[in-house]
């Protein structure tokens, strides 16, 4: 590898994780080693102007000092890809986080150019994950981009890596960015005792690591799952979590690069960042596929922040994750009806039944607390309201995608004559359970 | 002219700035030779400063290093426009995605630039005019077919002045770049003319004889549009929402079913998944106005969010400029620009990396004029043989956090006729085409009378405050008579207003079908109910609507659309 040193002694600027230093025949976006007092740590070029080179400091620029050296590897960010990649751990910057030897073969460039649009298809594969309020009635499809919208304190994590160990797919590839210690601890029991350690890859950032490496994590990720899904066809799955950490690195470097920004502090750029990344989710046709589902938290419950914003307008749908449970209203799969017209023949008919007698309970819940009398109608649908939130909404619910429409029909028999449910005679005929009669 | 050379002085992002000592061209292309692997990356100059040259790259500039040689040509960034333009899938700078495909596989590669148009292939020329014709810039010198359309070989645009034909080959089978005639000028000077040309994207295109005033409706067949914010032949108009309020069905289902001769569609910016339903189906699907192919009458300009941003700038003048030779042909084009933000996002990029001063939400301060500009490129003009020819164009805006005072949209009202704007209220209650009735206009005249308009506008907006005070003093509060016009509305706004996108017969609504199912609604909308009570009210307006939406789903003049008509004119008895 063709190494070029820089002089001793000649960093003159030191801001946030940025430093300037003259240096010749470096190439943009290429990749270095700065040795200082504190050990080494890896950095990228991110601006050069004349002879002056600024670095991003991948371990942050505390302890660096203006009489330390650095190495160009004349070449940018790379990762290594290979099988043995799965069952470890690495953190951003791809240094292994298991104790385990680094590896160091077949080095793959990442965040390299998309795929050519017109050799893209059509997506056709749902993929199951045992959550009724998914699989039924927003179903994720394999090679969409996903992100589930959050408030700080919700459960995402754990909705996250039970989707993780749940969904079909050959290959997870684990992003965590800006992590609590615990969660990463979590992730990682989870995935163990789930069994998927082993088929498993996990790029870990956690909220104490410098917060560059934060922004390599995505691309790691990707670029790794992009690989399994092209040269070794897989069907990978990509959990990112949180990218609004990510956003915040993305903030961090563009004020300290004196960007101006654009929408509360963020750069102008954040749509391309964000949909750059997003848009590695692709189906390779006769190969493997990539899908990516993620956590955006919301900071203050705001879908207008610029972080959920801009994903919103990249992402194909959301999970509002809300009280505990997935939002009926609001999620949205767009991919959806690619898929649900091929699994079961009452899918759609339940689907759009079950959400809309629970949209007519939420009315008569309000009409309740504003203290008008409950009708009889109003009375059935608060019934089923409670019924379909603890057998369908409810997190814990775990089953497969036919036994929640059985489900479905259980609990609409149960409050509801046939004609209220507004399913045409076809499938009532053939679904309605027969115990409940047809009047 | 031949190329200047310069060399890299300083790299950020995609701008590069170089030194050049020779004469440069602003606008012009450039490419940055990367020493190391002798990639050469296509740029635009976008500011000259002394010896300083900047440029923007149209690639990821990772692995350029200081001193690395920049080639300038005189030219600037151009399109190459000839017979085969229909049907094709082109980057933002006219690469045709399909043909990088055979030669990059399954990703984009950096510094691969394909020819736009196939040069081998034989054309069936037919002659228009002879030896000793006059002509001028954009004459129609002969035609050779495309799809379904005569393709006009023309005298290109930028020929200045009155020209004799000297020399015209015969009908017969020609490639673009062979020769098609030789015209002399007064002077003794003389020029060849082939089947194709170049075109500077950034420069409107010239060559017609005066613009007109819009006059023509342009129909969509979707009702909300053509009977209540009508389009012109030669307008503009935008759809500005938040995410997932319905842009992109929107403008998926009129690319589809927009009476018109050609469409063309940039995607420019917004998911990739969203064109590949286009390309996949647009092979399949018939052109409502030929019943051909629908690719035939399409070209798509695809630069996708994960492209390179600075492509994503020069894909809507390219589909611009493709747009304004076609309709030197005397057809008429509809370009669809889908995102419009994504375009003015790019050019505040470039115009931090400038470090020019920057206006609201960091957009430069010259956003205003760059998105007129872009608007005033779409008219309806005549031709020098008195032929009409026209580019609508309709651009959607995707507002930060859906709010409609920011910079983006609020200077694409400035300069548009028509404003679709869709609401979050809308498409969370699943009112599709989630187009604000209240909020949007039109300054067009449309294909239905404006006294019938205004009935329904006074209706809707009768039915609002009325809907809104119910809200205060709740149904129990509301008269007899302000609860059937709340109903009326509401009835207005499902069966007319709504359309299923995805219902294959409502999906499209001929203008025929429009006038006819108007003047029935109007007819219900006036109609003194004398009904007592609210429940009876809510029963009568609930048959009614189911009856309405059967009918929307009934194929026009069908059986079972007179019966259902019969028996709405029953219930009003
Ligand atoms: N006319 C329609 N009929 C039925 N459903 C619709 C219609 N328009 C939109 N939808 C629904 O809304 C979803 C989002 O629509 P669309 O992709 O057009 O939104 P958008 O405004 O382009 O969003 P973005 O800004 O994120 O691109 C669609 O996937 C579809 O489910
Ligand atoms: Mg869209």
């Amino acid at each position: 590898m063709r190494k070029v040193y820089s002089d001793i002694d000649n960093i003159d600027q030191i801001t946030g994780n940025v430093v300037r230093l003259k240096a010749c025949n470096v190439g943009y976006e290429d990749l270095a080693m700065i040795e200082s007092g504190r050990g080494t740590s890896l950095a990228q070029v991110i601006k050069l102007d004349g002879e002056q080179v600024y670095l991003q400091i991948f371990a942050g620029t505390k302890g660096v000092s203006t009489g330390d050296r650095v190495r160009f590897f004349g070449h940018s960010m790379k990762v290594s890809f290979s099988e043995n990649l799965l069952g470890r751990i690495f953190r951003g910057n791809g240094v292994p986080r298991d104790g385990r030897a680094p590896l160091e073969e077949n080095m793959i460039e990442i965040g390299t150019p998309s795929v050519n649009p017109a050799l893209r298809v059509m997506p056709s594969h749902m993929i199951r994950t045992g959550i009724p309020m998914i699989d039924l009635f927003n179903s994720l499809v394999e090679s969409q981009k996903l992100p589930i919208f959050s408030v700080p304190g919700e459960p995402y994590n754990s909705l996250l890596a039970r989707i993780g160990l749940q969904a079909e797919a050959d290959v997870i590839v684990f992003g965590g960015m800006g992590l609590k210690y615990d969660d990463y601890l979590f992730f990682r029991n989870t995935f163990e005792k789930g069994g998927v350690l082993h088929r498993s890859i996990l790029f870990v950032h956690t909220a104490a690591d410098p917060v560059v490496e934060c922004l390599l994590v995505p691309d790691m990720a990707l670029a790794v799952a992009e690989t399994f899904a092209v040269q070794q066809n897989k069907r990978v799955l990509v959990l990112l979590t949180d990218m609004t950490a990510f956003s915040d690195a993305l903030k961090e470097i563009a004020i300290i690069m004196e960007q101006i920004p654009s929408n509360r502090g963020y750069p102008g750029d954040l749509y391309s960042q964000l949909a750059k990344r997003y848009e590695k989710a692709v189906d390779f046709e006769g190969r493997g596929s990539v899908t990516v589902l993620s956590v955006t938290t919301m900071p203050g419950d705001d879908v207008t922040h610029p972080v959920p914003d801009n994903t919103g307008y990249i992402t194909e749908g959301q999970f509002y994750l809300r009280r505990g449970w997935i939002e009926p209203f609001g999620s949205l799969s767009r991919l959806k009806q690619l898929v649900n017209g091929k699994t079961r023949d009452d899918h759609r008919a339940i689907m759009t039944a079950c959400i809309q007698l629970y949209a007519k309970c939420k009315e008569s819940r309000e009409k309740q607390a504003m203290g008008f009398v409950m009708s009889n109608w109003d009375k059935k649908l608060l019934g089923y309201g409670r019924r379909f939130e603890q057998e369908m909404m409810d997190l814990k619910v775990n089953i497969p995608l036919e036994e929640a429409l059985n489900r479905c029909w259980q609990i609409l028999a149960e409050f509801f004559n046939p004609q209220e449910v507004g399913i045409t005679e076809r499938l009532i005929e053939k679904y309605w359970p027969k115990k409940y009669g047809k009047d | 002219m031949a190329n200047s050379v310069g060399k890299i002085v300083a790299i950020y992002g995609n701008m590069v700035t170089a030194e050049v000592n020779d004469v440069v061209t602003q606008n012009a292309v450039a490419y940055c030779c990367k020493r190391r692997d002798g990639v050469k990356l296509k740029a635009e100059i976008i500011r000259l400063r002394g010896k300083r040259v900047d440029m923007q790259v149209f690639e990821s500039t990772r692995g350029l290093v200081i001193g690395d040689t920049v080639e300038i040509t005189p030219d600037l960034l151009s399109v190459k426009l000839g017979p085969g333009l229909l049907a094709q899938i082109y980057d933002g700078l006219q690469n045709p995605l399909p043909k990088l495909a055979q030669s990059c596989g399954f990703f984009l590669q950096a510094g691969v630039y394909e020819e736009p148009l196939d040069m081998a292939k034989k054309w069936e020329f037919t002659p228009l005019c002879k030896p000793g014709d006059s002509v001028c810039a954009a004459y129609h010198l002969g035609w050779v077919p495309e799809g379904i359309f005569q393709h006009k070989i023309l005298v290109p645009p930028y020929v200045v002045g009155t020209w004799k034909i000297k020399e015209i080959v015969g009908t017969g089978q020609y490639c673009i770049d062979e020769k098609i005639a030789t015209l002399v000028n007064a002077q003794g000077q003389e020029i060849f003319v082939s089947m194709t040309f170049s075109w500077p994207v950034k420069l409107p295109m010239p060559g017609y004889a005066e613009r007109l005033l819009p006059e023509q409706p342009l129909i969509t067949q979707q009702r909300i549009i053509d009977s209540m914010f009508p389009v012109c032949q030669g307008g503009t108009y935008c759809i500005p929402g938040p995410f997932g309020a319905g842009k992109t069905v929107m403008q998926q289902i009129t690319s589809r079913y927009a009476l018109i001769d050609i469409v063309i569609i940039a995607a420019c910016g917004e998911r990739a998944g969203e064109v590949v339903e286009t390309l996949r189906e647009f092979p399949e699907l018939e052109d409502p106005k030929t019943g051909k192919k629908l690719m035939e009458r399409t070209i798509i300009i695809c630069n996708t969010s994960s492209m390179p941003v600075a492509a994503r700038e020069s894909s809507v003048y390219t589909a611009v400029t493709l747009a304004e030779y076609y309709r030197l042909m005397g057809l008429n084009v509809l370009l669809l620009a889908d995102s419009t933000s994504r375009w003015a996002q790019a050019l505040r990029e470039m115009s931090g990396r400038l470090e020019e001063i920057p206006g609201e939400e960091a957009f430069p301060a010259y956003l205003e004029s760059v998105i007129a500009n872009f608007y005033e490129r779409a008219a309806l003009v005549k031709l020098y043989n008195g032929s009409l020819g026209s580019i609508t164009i309709g651009g959607t805006v995707s507002p930060a956090g859906g709010n409609f005072e920011e910079p983006v949209t609020q200077a694409t009202l400035k300069v548009v006729g028509a404003f679709h704007g869709l609401s979050r209220a809308r498409s969370d209650a699943r009112r599709f085409p989630s187009i604000d009735p209240l909020e949007s206009w039109s300054k067009y005249q449309g294909a239905v009378l404006p006294d019938q308009i205004q009935i329904a506008q006074n209706v809707l907006r009768r039915g609002h405050e009325i809907a809104q005070m119910m809200t205060v003093v709740g149904e129990e509060g509301t008269g007899i008579q302000d609860f059937i016009m709340y109903l009326k509305m509401e009835f207005f706004d499902r069966v007319y207003l709504q359309q299923n996108a995805f219902h294959e017969v409502d999906r499209a609504c001929s203008l025929e079908r429009q006038n006819h199912v108007l003047s029935l609604m109007l007819e219900i909308l006036e109609h003194e109910f004398s009904i007592k009570t609210k429940d009876e009210a809510r029963q009568f307006f609930f048959q009614l609507q189911s009856l309405g939406l059967n009918w929307n789903e009934s194929p026009w003049q069908s059986a079972s659309f007179q019966e259902i008509e019969s028996k709405i004119r029953k219930l009003l008895l």
